[in-house]
């Protein structure tokens, strides 16, 4: 979509107008942070504006702008609906809906443990996704190549393979020395199953050609299997990472929440306990970013190892 | 290419030698016993260049991938320079019937994949640009193989069996892709080569005007199972002219062996 060059312009209006329905309405009950919003919400419009007019309309960055506009506009209004049915008319009624501002205090004032709680969820995904995804590859690897790997792996994996990670739970938390290694446990169980089960199917469905063609040209075993089958194999290893990473956050917050004292998940329970609902859809979206950086991540890493690939999915 | 094909160098590399010999082979398919090649005897002088001509599933690239040792023959044996064929080994270089790049690899990459797997890329590296240039794709060393004509990825297959300087070169069908003025020069260029380098080629084709240009012998199978039904030798120097009336005649000899002389 594109409004044309005063497309930048019309969202730095809409900014604009939210701010001045942000401080000039009053709050039916008293919020600290309805100034400071609409100020930030000011410095919006003008940032918008004035990029919209500082660039010539053929500009890379204006362009960028023109095609951005239609989201900075929807962006304003949808924060002045929200900012009118909460704080000024309360037809959303607190503490369940909290209004824009809440958000602002809840970052501003909570940051610290928000910050920790991030980096908490951060290192404990990383840990056990990256565990997951290395051992998953690995054995199925193991299980495409191996007649003796397949025979004993293919039955346990079609056991195991169907049941929900969380299922583990009960089990990992009383097995485990610490509620952390547990969910690391689960992380990576969560990971491994749907990255082996790729593996393996993406190794198993290698043209046998590809191995003749090798063969003749004297290619030995561990050429076979590093430089023939794991390449063939790599667009299904990635839609293994994937599934195995969407699975992850599943048993991540299930995880936190249930036995590990730290991370976005126990935040998420705590700011409920307390009925601290602004924190609660402020901790929401910082874990939104969170996993969508992280699936971006992925799919840049994607992007760029099969960009022999054509036709891939943008994400 | 001319002055090369009067006047060739000695041989760099000598042929192999190949005794095929009472090979009987067959499939299961869906469990119904398949006899493929029945009792072929084949023996093929260093630097012969054979081609092999019959209908289409005789089972002509089966006895290719056995002669590569790419497969075990249900009985007979199969010698390369007198020793048995156990499995595949890079002086015996097969060009398949499709190219089979590998999507993931550059053309160059691609070329350079026997290097690599004998692990002479280092010391060899130059070869592949030799290799290239020789199929005209010297253009094309970093593309993909998707971004090539299927003409072209023939030509890139055909480099990455050159490359290893192979005793012994097996093409299936290895021009059945090209168009027929790529593929006229690619039959001198491959004559050439061959009679450059020394090495023995077996060429399995359907086309009997390629045959006749390019090797010393034809032999000519039967439908499946295959057997050899005429092992013709064709006496006439290098570089020859397609409208050469010794082999005109020839040809009508081999299609009436083929079955199709009425249609001529
Ligand atoms: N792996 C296999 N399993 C079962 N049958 C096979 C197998 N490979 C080949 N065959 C059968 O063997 C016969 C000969 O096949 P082959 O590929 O050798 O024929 P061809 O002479 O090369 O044919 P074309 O000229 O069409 O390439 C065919 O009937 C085919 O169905
Ligand atoms: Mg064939």
């Amino acid at each position: 979509m594109d409004l044309g060059s005063g497309g930048g312009v019309a969202a730095g209006a809409a900014w604009a107008l939210a701010a001045v329905v942000t401080a000039g309405w009053p709050d039916i009950n008293e919020w600290s942070y309805t100034h400071l919003l609409s100020i930030i919400e000011t410095i919006i419009g003008f940032v918008l504006v004035a990029l919209a007019l500082a660039f010539r309309p053929d500009d890379p960055i204006a362009i960028r702008i023109r095609r951005g506009s239609p989201w900075a506009l929807a962006l304003a209004a949808g924060l002045t609906i929200w900012e009118a049915v909460t704080a000024k008319l309360l037809w959303l009624p607190p503490p369940f809906f909290a209004p824009p501002q809440a958000l602002l205090e809840a970052y501003l004032e909570d940051w610290p443990r928000l910050l920790e709680c991030a980096l908490h969820s951060s290192i404990l995904l990383g840990t056990g996704y990256l565990i997951g995804a290395a051992v998953g590859f690995s054995s199925g690897l193991a299980i495409g190549w191996s007649k003796a790997a397949a025979y004993w792996g293919h039955p346990v994996l079609r056991l195991i393979g169907p049941l929900p990670p969380t299922a583990w739970i009960p089990i990992a938390f009383f097995l485990f020395p610490s509620s952390w290694s547990a969910s690391v446990f689960l992380i990576a169980l969560a990971t491994a199953i749907p990255v082996a089960i790729l593996t393996w199917s993406g190794v198993s469905s290698v043209p046998a050609s590809y191995y003749d063609v090798a063969r003749t040209l004297g290619a030995k075993q561990g050429f076979l299997v590093l430089k023939v089958a794991v390449p063939a194999a790599l667009p299904h290893v990635f839609v293994g990472l994937f599934m195995g990473m969407s699975a992850s956050f599943v048993v991540l917050v299930v995880a936190e929440m249930l036995g590990v004292k730290a991370g976005l998940g126990w935040y998420l329970q705590w700011a409920q306990g307390w009925a601290a609902y602004a924190n609660m859809y402020a901790a929401l979206l910082v874990m939104a970013l969170l996993c969508s950086g992280l699936v971006t991540l992925l799919f840049t890493v994607r992007n760029q190892v099969l960009s022999w690939q054509k036709g891939l999915v943008r994400w | 290419m001319v002055a090369v094909a009067i006047r060739p160098e000695p041989p760099a590399n000598p042929g192999m030698a190949v005794a095929i010999r009472n090979i009987n082979h067959h499939f299961a398919l869906h469990g119904e016993h398949l006899p493929v090649l029945d009792t072929i005897s084949i023996e093929v002088e260093p630097g012969e260049l054979v081609a092999l001509l019959g209908p289409s599933g005789c089972g002509k690239s089966t006895l290719l991938r056995l002669v590569a040792g790419l497969d075990q023959p249900s009985s007979g044996e199969i010698l390369a320079d007198g020793v048995p064929v156990t499995g595949p080994d890079p002086s015996r270089v097969v060009v398949f019937q499709d190219p089979t790049l590998f999507p993931w690899r550059t053309v160059f990459d691609n070329v350079a994949l026997g290097l690599e797997a004998q692990d002479r890329l280092h010391k060899d590296r130059h070869r592949v640009g030799t290799a290239l240039q020789l199929v005209g794709l010297s253009h094309f060393a970093k593309a993909h193989p998707q971004q090539l004509s299927g003409g072209m990825a023939q030509r890139a297959a055909l480099a990455r069996a050159l490359v290893n300087d192979p005793r012994l070169l097996i093409l299936d069908e290895p021009l059945g892709k090209l168009d027929s003025m790529t593929r006229i020069t690619m039959q001198s260029e491959l004559v050439t080569l061959w009679r450059r380098a020394g090495f023995t080629a077996l060429l399995v084709t359907h086309d009997v005007e390629e045959a006749l240009y390019m090797a010393n012998r034809v032999i000519v199978l039967s439908e499946r199972p295959a057997r050899v039904v005429a092992d013709v030798s064709v006496d006439r120097p290098y570089p020859r002219g397609r409208g050469d009336q010794y082999l005109v005649e020839l040809r009508h000899h081999l299609l009436d062996l083929l079955g199709l002389g009425s249609n001529w």
